[in-house]
């Protein structure tokens, strides 16, 4: 789950990270009452949309006046910001976070990470701030510094220190930093997050050390034991889609092609993708049905799957261990009858009962078809629909 | 021989008067699978199954020599259950439960670098459908009856594709000599390269197919591992070549977030490392039925 810049703010603010003045706003008039509030004459009007490089798509705007900081406001509330992370579609922005300007003397990157190789914390820092961490990968490789967090004892100061002497850091600001690193982590164990990542840490002239972004991402499967933070899911930057299938419990994932999935297991549900685009088709959609497949499931997944208008044709393909055939192909005769589905409908049972379940398909007396094996599936849906639309 | 299970492995069930736990261990005892009791805090001392449960996994080693053991324990409980059961002395273990926070498993992780490497148990998953050597031992949620006994060893991260896979093997007569179910987690108990290298010294197996998916270093990890130090051939299949950067498939851990994790690099690096490259999921029977022709 993600959260937003003002959000991860709050929230390292209290573990002791230095974040300027700020506040957040709603309306443009809220936008310049914050200005007035937090003083100054440069303000930093940001959109708070779940998506970096905001910049870019005109999210973030410097202002010299209360004036320019509502306009900023007007142009950017109810807005979609589209960033290359967030895809065609973008994001709309329903909040502002007004933020008194900084006097940027240098830019830091700093980030913590879960470490797949290292099955740790990692924290991953380059004096190159301000430009995006796979930029910085490529461009300048030698300036990322990475540093693996033991996770029995935590971090220890000495490897904020290393850190921080390693980004070329004035003594005076060092226990600014060690603070800021510590805190970091701190934030990261005790509320199960995946990601923090401040970008830029800024160094003013004044020599002060200020998070100037920062994002936050925590684990899902965690978020049973943080309700504080589970309150901070923001609906709104979430796909529709994806989201109501996580509320039903289903895994969907919508994809740009026509041929819509239904499949059992994260796994086949790839695989079955990857035949479809062998078959010449298009995925419209990756969707895991999981485990216990009742009739039910099934019928929302189909509605799931169908409530995107490019799908022309859907293939179900399910290999039964704990599911059972013969249930599966019942939630199938179900859906198809109840929705009255107009696409091809292509099916393939494997696994527990799988002879009751064909049979039950079979007799339905629907124009379903079958299909035996996974690749005869995936051809057989990409001639339906190509037979269906007279696309190729 | 096999990996890790085997007729005479004694199973405990973490888990084991819970619906799901009732309703898998049915189903592994009726496979043949040796299970001789379970652990379920605060039911030590009744029955269940005919098997006897018992309060603390120490107890159930002491009093039943289980040398493994499968968790059904749901997710905010199952990092306890897994480090219980490796301070026990339980030799192997799969852990069947999704959803644990992967910070826990971090922690399981570092925990169990507390014993000795000849002394450590072996965990698989979480996350995973479990792992089976045909006609022996079953310790998992997946249909048994696909499976035949024979000279290929498996290891895969996904439940279903792992069954798609031993199937379309069975229907040309391979068999398999274990199956190994590393799961869909970030952050997971064993790697594909700790199975190839049980697998490098098992006789009965001839040669392994990974079965990967994006996302996390693994697969090349077991890939540049085999290239210098496996003697048996290797086949690799990875899933999710129209799978999207950046977005989550499923799996916990099935995400493009660095360079190197999508299928198509993962690929490449598989080839390089002189593996054969399953180049679509309904060729497993085929490609594995040339690789085992050359082996014999």
């Amino acid at each position: 789950m993600d959260i937003h810049e003002y959000q991860a703010k709050e929230i390292l603010s209290d573990y002791g990270v230095p974040i300027g003045p700020g506040g957040l706003a709603y309306s443009p008039e809220q936008a310049a009452y914050r200005a007035q509030e937090i003083g100054g004459d440069v303000w930093v009007v940001k959109a708070q949309i779940h998506s970096g490089a905001r910049g870019k798509a005109g999210g973030v705007k410097v202002c010299k006046s209360p004036e320019e900081v509502s306009k900023a406001a007007e142009d950017m509330l109810g807005k979609k910001l589209v960033t290359h992370q967030t895809g065609p579609d973008g994001k709309i922005c329903h909040r502002l976070y007004i933020e008194a300007g900084s006097n940027i003397d240098r830019e830091i990157y700093l980030a913590f990470v879960l470490d797949r190789a290292k099955e740790s914390v990692t924290v991953v820092a380059s004096a190159e701030g301000g430009m995006e961490i796979e930029q910085l990968a490529v461009e300048k490789p030698e300036s990322i510094v990475k540093v693996a967090v033991e996770p029995a004892v935590g971090m220890q100061p000495f490897q904020a220190r290393e850190i921080a002497f390693g980004l070329g850091l004035d003594k005076s600001q060092i226990n600014q930093a060690v603070t800021t690193l510590l805190g970091c982590y701190r934030a990261m164990r005790d509320l199960d997050a995946t990601m923090v990542e401040i970008n830029p840490l800024v160094v003013t002239k004044e020599g002060n050390i200020i998070a100037v972004d920062a994002k936050m991402g925590f684990d899902d499967n965690a978020l049973f034991r943080h309700s504080n933070i589970s309150e901070l899911r923001d609906k709104s930057q979430e796909d529709q889609r994806e989201m109501r299938a996580a509320d039903r419990g289903l895994s969907y994932v919508g994809l740009d092609g026509n041929i819509g999935c239904i499949i059992n297991g994260a796994g086949l549900a790839m695989a079955s993708m990857d035949m479809i685009m062998h078959a010449g088709g298009e995925p419209a959609n990756f969707l895991d049905i999981g485990g216990g497949a009742s009739p039910e499931r099934t019928t929302k997944a189909f509605n799931l799957v169908l409530s995107d208008d490019n799908v022309e044709c859907i293939l179900v393909n399910i290999f039964a261990g704990i599911n059972r055939c013969d249930w599966i192909a019942e939630g199938v005769v179900q859906a198809v009858k109840s929705i009255d589905l107009k696409v091809p409908l292509v099916v393939r049972l494997s696994g527990t009962n799988v002879e009751q379940g064909r049979k039950i398909l079979a007799d339905s007396g629907l124009p379903i078809i079958m299909a035996d094996t996974l690749k005869e599936a995936a051809d057989k849906a990409v001639a339906a629909w190509k037979e269906a639309t007279g696309k190729s | 021989m096999a990996i890790h299970l085997n007729k005479d492995t004694k199973v405990l069930v973490q888990g084991f008067t819970g619906q799901i736990g009732t309703f898998h261990s049915t189903d592994m005892i009726n496979y043949g699978t040796n299970i001789v009791g379970g652990v379920t805090p605060g039911k030590g001392g009744t029955k269940h199954l005919d098997k006897p449960v018992f309060n603390t996994v120490k107890e159930a080693v002491e009093g039943t020599g289980a040398d493994a053991s499968i968790i059904f324990v749901p997710p905010p409980f199952a990092a306890d259950s897994i480090m219980e059961a490796a301070d026990a002395g339980i030799r192997f273990c799969v852990a069947i439960t999704d959803g644990i926070p992967a910070q826990d498993m971090i922690r399981v992780k570092r925990y169990m670098r507390r014993y000795k490497k000849e002394e450590r148990m072996i965990l698989t998953g979480p996350n995973c459908a479990g792992s089976i050597s045909p006609g022996k031992c079953m310790m998992g949620i997946m249909p048994g009856h696909i499976y035949t006994e024979g000279n290929v060893g498996i290891v895969g991260r996904s439940g279903t594709l792992g069954y798609e896979a031993a199937d379309q093997m069975r229907s040309v007569g391979i068999g398999v000599s274990s199956s190994i179910g590393i799961g869909g987690d970030p952050i997971n108990g064993s790697s594909f390269k700790d199975h190839l290298m049980a697998f490098e010294e098992d006789p009965e197996t001839k040669a392994v197919i990974i079965i990967g998916e994006i996302g996390g270093p693994q697969e090349v990890e077991a890939a540049q591992w085999a290239k210098d130090n496996m003697s048996k051939p290797l086949v690799g299949y990875i899933a999710g070549l129209t799978a999207p950067k950046g977005r989550r498939m499923g799996h916990a851990g099935a995400i493009i977030s660095a360079v190197g994790e999508s299928a198509a690099e993962k690929v490449e690096i598989l080839q390089e490392c002189g593996a054969t490259v399953v180049p679509n999921p309904s060729a497993f029977a085929e490609v594995m039925s040339e690789v085992m022709a050359k082996v014999g």
